[in-house]
């Protein structure tokens, strides 16, 4: 039972966020990493963007850069109309009501010693938008919409409240500004199942509720799927490919993407047993292999792969994919 | 309350167990008591304020002038509640006014530590960078000195006065407040709550004051308190030398110095209790200083572990 | 291989002494294993699984945990045997692969000394036939150029690498049974899917029992005989894998297998996501534990705890009202009397 559909009323076609040839890099001379080295994408309003891939992708690190909270190195970040890396400091900081994150770890994303009331009011303090108890009024309402009782939790403090509960406070937070974008950096990761698959319902539900546009950063391939219309796979520091969930899935184009859904594993005692389809280490991100930087680990790298840097290139409606050699081509 | 659920690859061997235990732990209130002896800590302290404080209320002889009606030297007794010292001044009334020099110093130098090197480690420690670098390495290179002789030689050059001592005790302690101050604000900076209070668009004041100094204030006031121990032995040291306030005014340092002449018969008599109660004193204020900071570190400790 | 019993728990309960009473992580499990044969034990936070398998190992705290029941290792008891007898069991016979390597391995020893360890004190080689075991173990778990990896520290290393040698350390004195504890959890999709390959591997080759404890269905389900099902503290079901998956009885599996996401769905698939949370292992509710969140839940479930039947033979649950193959909506007829 499909939950929304992505249909027009909701998501117009001018990009909301758009990212052009984004490097952020980390570290001075030889020790230099490049956590990300030239990714552009754009996001439609009402869309939700999956970037899915392992460990020192870069993933979590393009997030922040969105978000401003790291300094991205060269390439152009648009939101709407307004360019973020040419804004002054000041203005940088008005925009970020319209951006806003939500973080991994449940616990460490909130301030231990305040109460939740204070933690979900505090944007509005910040910003100094409605009176003391307009602002009070507003944090409760948001608590109670993600689930969280005002009145018997209110003033209590993180430390009292399970992983999962401390998530929804953190959305809370993130959803009292009303922003437009929200970027969530593994937020289901250090959940339960059962409480992931309550916290995965509860956005989808304010995504359309609020007209949020998302990008969900993850590595669990399932739960990507679940949440996203369109996928994207970075793999160090690159993206690989781009497509609409379904088509991704089923027919991805490039072989990272390919061998990621091999070696998920899915519930289902009947799935074929493929051996692993990756063999050996991703390589170091301060030393990354020349031309296309998967070529070491892929089955149908040749001389031209570590030549010439792929292109994204279109292969098919909304899919584009990094290779010379894709899939089924 | 459940338990935490995380599935997070930092979690060490027994941690998930104790997650499955210790947020119940955490939530209760009876778990986090201070107990008795802390309150009697506590009071013995106010008390010791209070008394120096108010010393010119209280009834007492003058401490810096002699009663040459009463004995030499004399023990404990009546009209002299801790005895008389060899210049038939009044023990306890020295030991009253004597505490004010012990705690002006010592929570003085503490606080002058504090301002000079906790509020610079703060703002170090959240900014990082090359300020940041210099300023550790710097705190490094000052800590090096031996600070007991670096105090000795400024206090005899510079004169002795109870201002002069309190400000340059302060300064060589502002260093290892330092150190623990941006110790501590590095362990809350990195979290992410910090990054969200950056990305919700605080400014670095209200972060600083409202999501940093909140959590790593126990530990200020812990140390905080274990400075000023520190401080109250030091300038006890100083008196011992010679170089703390100089006499008349009582101190305890200066009643220990000249106990201890008094102690081996040097001067043809002997008087321990002009070096058994200023000690005593001193290190009653010193162990209920030590009590109390422990006390409230494990008091805040328990809370923050079961995060 | 021979089907020889390796590893039987009966009613093992174990609990631990806090301030507000005590906390009963595991009520009364009981299973069994069979040389060569892999369990899995499911559960998710607060289910107790951890718990369990410290208890078998023998690692838990003793001061603070009262253990009853009965954990018997070939034949012989090791439930809160003194540790110097169970010395002679861990590393020889059974051996551990904890979550996380990052603090399971010591962070100051360099790789090599911490495989060569347990070869020198339990297998009493000499320091050359120790290195030359370690090395060759190294290669077996699939490390590239074991010569130089063997004077790392585990810090250079990256987290798969730093599980194989925690598989490695497991395996050097040849276990009959590897207890592995999430071993992937925190690991990328394809490096786990290389560790896993492992272990099935390793495990064939040496005819090894193994036990999988993960919070991961999918782990679990191409890769074990038989599959525990844990739900605060209890076993709510047992059956070998095919059947688990195929007919589960307990409306918790149920429910668990329904609230996550498969790749296989199409995207924006609404989760049945169970409401609630685990109970509070302090206060155990009456009735079964799982009957506050139960969609199925009748008047029965919360007054008593159904007790764990075996209806089907190697099927086992714990509920009045399972579902059935041909019904997965509540069936009226209890269990047992």
């Amino acid at each position: 039972m499909t939950d929304t559909t992505l249909d027009s009323a909701t998501v117009s076609t001018d990009p909301l966020l758009s990212v052009e040839d984004l490097h952020v890099s980390f570290g001075r001379g030889n020790a230099t990493v490049q956590a990300v080295a030239g990714i552009t994408f754009a996001l439609r309003q009402g869309e939700t963007l999956g970037l899915v891939g392992e460990s020192g992708c870069g993933k979590s690190t393009t997030g922040r850069a969105i978000v401003q909270v790291e300094k991205a190195t060269s390439g152009k970040i648009t939101f709407g109309d307004t360019e973020l890396t040419s804004l002054s400091r000041g203005d940088l900081r008005t925009l970020r009501t319209q951006v806003q994150m939500i973080f991994q770890d449940p616990i460490s994303s909130l301030n231990p010693r305040r109460r939740v009331i204070d933690i979900v009011s505090e944007p509005l303090t910040i910003w100094k938008i409605g009176s003391k108890e307009e602002r009070v009024e507003t944090s409760r309402a948001m608590l109670d919409q993600v689930g969280i009782d005002p009145y018997v939790n209110g003033s209590r403090r993180p430390r009292e409240f399970s992983g999962g509960q401390c998530q929804r406070i953190s959305i809370a937070r993130a959803l009292v500004l009303k922003p437009k974008l929200l970027v969530c950096d593994e937020i289901v990761s250090a959940l339960d199942v059962s409480v992931q698959a309550q916290i995965l319902n509860l956005l989808q539900d304010l995504k359309q509720q609020y007209n949020l546009t998302i990008l969900f950063i993850a590595h669990d391939l399932a739960v990507v799927k679940n949440v996203s219309d369109r996928v994207a796979v970075m793999y160090l520091g690159r993206l690989c490919e781009i497509a609409p969930s379904d088509l991704l899935y089923e027919t991805p184009a490039h072989h990272y993407t390919a061998a990621l859904l091999a070696s998920a594993v899915e519930p289902d005692p009947e799935a074929p047993r493929t051996s692993a389809a990756l063999t050996g280490e991703p390589p170091s991100p301060i030393n990354p292999p020349s031309g296309c930087r998967f070529r070491t680990r892929c089955p149908r790298a040749e001389a031209r792969c570590a030549e010439e840097v792929p292109e994204m290139r279109e292969i098919g409606p909304s899919h584009q994919v990094a290779c010379h050699f894709p899939l089924g081509s | 309350m459940s338990s935490v659920s995380l599935t997070n690859p930092s979690n060490e061997a027994f941690a998930d167990i104790k997650e499955e235990i210790s947020a119940e732990e955490a939530a209760d209130p009876t778990r986090r008591k201070l107990g008795v002896l802390f309150w009697i800590c506590v009071g013995w302290i106010i008390l010791v304020a209070l008394a120096a404080t108010f010393a010119s209320l209280l009834p007492l002889p003058n401490p810096n002038l002699g009663n040459y009606n009463s004995v030499q030297n004399a023990g404990p007794g009546w009209g002299h509640i801790l005895g008389t010292d060899d210049l038939y001044r009044d023990i306890f009334s020295r030991l009253i006014y004597g505490a004010r020099v012990s705690l002006v110093v010592g929570f003085g130098g503490a606080l002058i530590g504090l301002v000079v090197g906790g509020i610079p480690a703060m703002i170090s420690a959240y900014r990082r960078g090359r300020i940041d670098t210099a300023l550790n390495t710097g705190s490094y290179v000052v800590l090096a000195f031996p600070a007991i002789v670096a105090v000795i030689a400024i206090v005899s050059f510079w004169g002795k006065s109870m201002f002069k001592i309190t400000l340059v005790i302060g300064l060589f302690a502002a260093p290892l407040i330092f150190r623990v101050v941006r110790a501590s604000t590095l362990s809350y900076a990195t979290r992410d709550f910090v990054l969200a209070a950056k990305a919700l668009g605080a400014s670095d004041t209200r972060i600083l004051t409202r999501e940093i100094l909140p959590n790593i204030m126990p530990t200020i006031v812990s140390f905080g308190l274990i400075a000023v121990a520190t401080i109250v032995v030091l300038e006890g040291s100083l008196a011992f030398l010679g170089l703390s306030v100089p006499p008349p005014t009582p101190s305890w340092g200066n009643m220990l110095n000249e106990g201890s002449s008094l102690l081996s018969g040097a001067k043809g008599q002997t008087n321990p209790w002009l070096v058994i109660f200023p000690a005593s004193a001193m290190f009653l204020l010193l162990i209920s200083l030590n009590v109390v900071a422990d006390k409230l570190r494990a008091y805040f400790d328990v809370s923050e572990i079961k995060l | 291989m021979s089907g020889r019993r390796l590893l039987d728990v009966e009613d093992l309960h174990v609990s631990f002494a806090t301030s507000r009473g005590s906390l009963r992580a595991v009520q009364g499990v009981s299973l069994s294993l069979d040389q060569g044969k892999t369990l899995g034990i499911v559960g998710e936070s607060g289910s107790g699984k951890t718990v369990l398998s410290r208890a078998i190992m023998g690692l838990l705290p003793r001061a603070s945990t009262t253990q009853t029941g009965s954990v018997r290792y070939n034949g012989t008891e090791i439930l809160n045997a003194p540790n110097n007898e169970l010395r002679k069991l861990w590393s020889t016979h059974i051996a551990m692969v904890f979550q996380d390597p990052m603090t399971s391995l010591n962070p100051v020893q360099r790789i090599g000394n911490q495989i060569t360890e347990p070869l020198k004190i339990h297998l009493k080689l000499s320091k050359g036939e120790a290195k030359e075991t370690a090395l060759s173990l190294l290669m077996q778990v699939g490390i590239p150029s074991p010569v130089e990896r063997y004077e790392a520290y585990p810090a250079q290393l990256s987290g798969g690498m730093r599980q194989r040698v925690m598989i490695a350390i497991a395996l050097a004195c040849a276990p009959r049974l590897l207890m592995a504890d999430e071993p992937t959890t925190g690991l990328d999709v394809t490096v786990q899917a290389q560790i896993l390959d492992l272990l099935s591997q390793l495990q064939h080759e040496r005819e090894m029992a193994m036990i999988l404890v993960t919070h991961d269905l999918g782990v679990v389900a191409t890769r074990t005989d038989e599959i525990i099902v844990m739900y605060a503290g209890n076993v709510v079901e047992r059956a070998p894998t095919n059947v688990l998956f195929k007919s589960m009885a307990m409306p918790y599996t149920e429910a668990l297998l329904k609230s996550t996401p498969r790749i296989a769905d199409p995207s924006h698939t609404r989760l049945t996501a169970i409401e609630g949370r685990p109970p509070d292992l302090l206060n155990p509710p009456s009735g079964c534990p799982f009957s506050p969140r139960c969609p199925y839940a009748q008047e029965k479930c919360h007054l008593e705890k159904p007790p764990l039947v075996e209806a089907a033979p190697g099927h086992s649950y714990a509920c009045w009202y399972p579902l059935t193959a041909s019904n997965p909506a509540a069936t009226p007829d209890p269990v047992s009397a």
